[in-house]
């Protein structure tokens, strides 16, 4: 492995089912978690709707991915950035969400973004 | 600068492969080096050497071997995505008893952690999506 540090911010954009896009970023983001290079996560668009408990994935036959967020806190990935608009335009409260997220405005996201090395969109 | 680049769009369904190429094909025109090109999920199809589209269309597959023999490009195609998707190589091919193999064998396979290698080591890594 590489002594050199990049930090990294995932964008996740696609909602938990549907396309394998939430799936894929979450294997990234434990990937990069093992190379322990800094990263953040980012949800905006409807990928907030990852961050709602008690899939029932089963019923459509897909694995549930709710299992999968609760594991990023042993990964030690604890920046989770949320698109505050996001959430209103879908009707979803804050204390909806069992993870420790941060809520972001527009401006916030743009500081976010700016201060990274690498920026991985999903 | 170094660039690396991130393909998640299957070819033909979706513009990620063919912007990709005319991205890469302008980095290495203006003297920027391409440090590896990594195809994930639907991604993977970019590396089936049986891709047989009509003539008056692109082979997107043989663009990239012509651009990776050319600039010898590092053509990486994500283990997990690929053979879930059945694009598998020989050895791949032998271990799930499969009956042929159609990774262009100017394509490797392997893991996400040559992603990550490839964000270490770059100065900008640019994904194109569906």
């Amino acid at each position: 492995m590489s002594d050199t540090k990049k930090s990294f911010l995932i964008i996740n954009r696609k909602a938990p089912y549907g396309s394998s896009a939430a799936r894929d970023a979450l294997d990234v983001a434990l990937t990069i978690s093992v190379f322990e290079q800094p990263l953040s996560l980012l949800f905006m668009d409807d990928a907030v709707l990852q961050l709602l408990p008690a899939h029932n994935a089963a019923a459509i036959g897909q694995k549930n991915l709710s299992a999968n967020l609760s594991m990023l806190e042993m990964y030690d990935i604890d920046q989770l950035y949320v698109c505050q608009r996001a959430l209103e335009q879908r009707g979803i409260r804050p204390d909806d969400i069992e993870l420790n997220i941060i809520l972001l405005d527009q401006s916030g996201i743009a500081a976010l973004i700016k201060k990274q090395d690498q920026v991985l969109s999903f | 600068m170094i660039f690396s680049i991130v393909v998640t769009g299957a070819p033909y369904s979706s513009q990620a492969s063919a912007s990709a190429l005319q991205f890469s094909r302008s980095v290495l025109k203006l003297g920027h080096t391409i440090h590896r090109v990594f195809f994930y999920a639907d991604g993977v199809h970019s590396g089936s050497a049986l891709a047989a589209p009509p003539q008056d269309e692109a082979n997107i597959p043989s663009e990239w071997t012509a651009l990776a023999c050319e600039h010898d490009l590092d053509l990486v195609v994500c283990i997990a995505a690929a053979v879930r998707r059945g694009v598998l190589d020989e050895n791949e091919a032998r271990r799930y008893e499969k009956s042929g193999h159609n990774l262009s064998p100017d394509f490797t396979l392997s893991g996400l952690g040559q992603l990550v290698e490839a964000g270490i080591l770059s100065d900008r890594v640019v994904t194109f999506g569906a």
